[in-house]
């Protein structure tokens, strides 16, 4: 009987490249640990990563389950992401004038080859407003916002209005039928201000002797539209407070809004 | 095929619609064991997918549904319901635990779990989903472009962009200078002072109803019934005008509908005493003025030695009043609906030469 032979295991030439690559400089360089296969690398992953480490290392369990957050927060997060990467596409091919606005707006149609950015834009901007609407809901609904996470809420409150007010700037900027009235019948309320609106109740009592001091040219309608109807002030206006100003402030307050969920003791959960 | 067509047309007035969510929220919250179980849920998904197919076959509702802007309010009408069902579903669970004294599901897994891989990989699906939803979407529907800005041309109705019909639907009601900015602030203000004037402490962290039936109740009230059915009616039902259109009817533009709204001072000089309006402005509309006053100023005192006594006790003055004064404003829309519907009441205070009209 001849002796039975071993067969050594033979490593796939895949495994041999994958193995000579994470051994790369270049690869450790970047990745300093192993992959997160250990409960050690677990840990590295989130502490060495700048974009994981928002994370915590672990969490409760119900935590992560779709039952308890909807995962809303995290989708509003995302397509924050897409729309400021779409919009910046965007930003290259539209002139915020009243000359090239729509017709750069057609252009983006007619002549960018299976383009979508713009359909992009859109969808994802009303999905954001639904998305952050049913963060809210279910953050209620679980009674996260009781302490102590009270103040998160707050700025989760002042970011839901900042959503709006992106989605309602942006709106304007097409410049067709559709834009200029939507924001007309929105901005027209702007006039009814009370005391710093022309039309507002009070605002005639705010006056220097015989002198106006609230009219159509100065009063709370004309601070927002830059003129007394949706012109070329307003588009200026909204330009620059949708694509700058606004992403500015609500980037500031999700920085704010993600280190207070840490802070506060993470995701909620029963005390 | 149109017999059922015009009963959903009946079923969709305002004043109808109205009435239906509200009874509807009082029936979720009443027989919500009932309302949680999981074929009343998907049963309601299906019925209002048929509804939906069923309305396809409709130009006049193709109309509405398939204008590019109002297909995430479709969207909007599937995800309330559902998630208003999930949550008073998952409420509902956690309450019969609690009955049968154990932990709620949250308690149960509150043991510890790796970031890495459990909560990065959801995300990871999650993102990839959103893309593809997104993608699809984009391709499959374009975004709208209509004729170069005109501001000579008035499109008839001119809305503004969805989120905010809900607002404009008030301005049926108010004018624009409660409904379009002092109601829309204490919105923000009622939202930013939730945490600080609900002082229970149950409820933290985990779906409950028994715990919190009062909170729950009006949250639901204000975003489920007020916020959104409005911005459904609003974006739906409301066609050149601003009249009211059901789902399955002709936007026709030269609808009318009678304005017979009264101001209250006419109510109390004219028909009231039966003698011409008064000169003196603060005379002429003194009832109303009273009466807003009233509702304003003194009812939270009563009710805090009254009805809500208790709550009185256990809030203390200032987050009592605060919290009574947001609901009472919540509620003046409510109130002026069923005056307007009742009573053909426009306004209770008049004061047009101020443009101050309530």
């Amino acid at each position: 009987m001849a002796d039975a032979k071993t067969i050594e295991p033979q490593e796939s030439s895949l495994v041999r490249f994958w193995n000579w690559l994470t051994e790369t400089q270049i690869w450790t360089s970047v990745f300093r640990h192993a992959a997160p296969i250990n409960d050690r690398n677990r840990v590295l992953v989130m502490l060495s990563n700048v974009f994981l480490h928002l994370h915590p290392v672990r969490l409760k369990k119900h935590g992560v389950r779709l039952r308890y957050t909807w995962c809303m927060g995290g989708l509003s997060f995302f397509l924050f992401l897409n729309l400021t990467f779409t919009g910046v596409l965007l930003m290259f091919y539209y002139r915020p004038t009243l000359e090239y606005a729509y017709s750069d707006i057609v252009g983006l149609r007619e002549h960018v080859p299976l383009g979508i950015m713009r359909e992009m834009h859109r969808w994802a901007a009303h999905a954001m407003v639904i998305t952050v609407w049913l963060h809210m809901f279910r953050v209620f609904m679980t009674g996260s916002y009781k302490p102590p996470r009270e103040f998160n809420w707050n700025v989760g409150v002042i970011m839901l209005v900042l959503t709006l007010l992106l989605s309602f700037t942006g709106y304007l900027l097409p410049w067709d039928q559709l834009a200029i009235w939507a924001i007309t019948v929105g901005s027209n309320m702007a006039r009814a201000t009370p005391f710093l609106g022309y039309e507002g109740p009070g605002a005639s009592l705010l006056a220097l002797g015989d002198v106006q001091l609230i009219h159509a040219a100065a009063d709370a309608r004309f601070a927002l539209l830059g003129g007394t109807f949706v012109g070329e002030g307003a588009l200026l206006r909204f330009y620059v407070l949708h694509c700058v100003a606004l992403p500015l402030a609500i980037g500031f307050l999700m920085a704010v809004h993600f280190w207070r969920v840490r802070k506060d003791g993470g995701i909620s959960g029963p005390l | 095929m149109d017999a059922i067509k015009s009963f959903i047309n009946i079923f969709a007035d305002p004043r109808l619609f109205f009435l239906l969510s509200v009874v509807a929220l009082a029936l979720i919250v009443w027989k919500r064991e009932i309302f949680a179980r999981n074929a009343v849920g998907y049963g309601l998904m299906a019925v209002l997918a048929v509804f939906f197919a069923f309305g396809l076959f409709d130009e006049n509702f193709v109309l509405i549904i398939a204008k590019p802007d109002n297909v995430p309010i479709v969207a909007l009408i599937f995800l309330v319901i559902f998630f208003t069902w999930y949550s008073m579903r998952e409420a509902v669970r956690n309450d019969e635990r609690m009955a049968a004294g154990d932990d709620v599901i949250e308690k149960q897994e509150s043991d510890r779990v790796w970031v890495w891989p459990d909560l990065v990989y959801t995300e990871l699906i999650s993102l990839i989903l959103c893309t593809a939803i997104l993608v699809v979407w984009s391709i499959g529907l374009e975004a709208p472009i209509e004729q170069p800005a005109n501001p000579a041309a008035t499109p008839n109705p001119s809305k503004a962009p969805w989120y905010f019909l809900g607002l404009q639907e008030m301005l049926v009601y108010f004018d624009p200078w409660l409904a379009g900015v002092v109601l829309p602030s204490l919105i923000i203000v009622g939202l930013m002072a939730i945490p600080y004037i609900d002082t229970n402490p149950k409820g933290n962290g985990y779906y409950t109803f028994n715990e919190r039936k009062a909170e729950i109740v009006i949250f639901l009230f204000g975003f489920v019934v007020l916020w959104s059915s409005l911005i459904v009616l609003g974006t739906f039902l409301r066609g050149p005008n601003w009249n009211f259109f059901g789902p399955f009817e002709y936007w026709d533009v030269h609808k009318l509908e009678a304005l017979t709204n009264v101001q209250l001072s006419d109510y109390v000089w004219v028909r009231g005493l039966g003698q011409s309006l008064p000169d003196n402005i603060l005379l002429r509309e003194s009832v109303g003025i009273l009466l807003t006053l009233g509702y304003v100023f003194a009812l939270p005192v009563i009710l805090a030695r009254t009805v809500f006594r208790n709550y009185y006790e256990k809030l203390g003055a200032t987050r009592f009043y605060v919290t009574v004064v947001l609901f009472l404003m919540m509620l003046s829309l409510p109130v002026k609906m069923l005056t307007r519907w009742v009573f053909n009441l426009k306004y209770v205070v008049s004061i047009p030469e101020y443009f101050f009209n309530i």
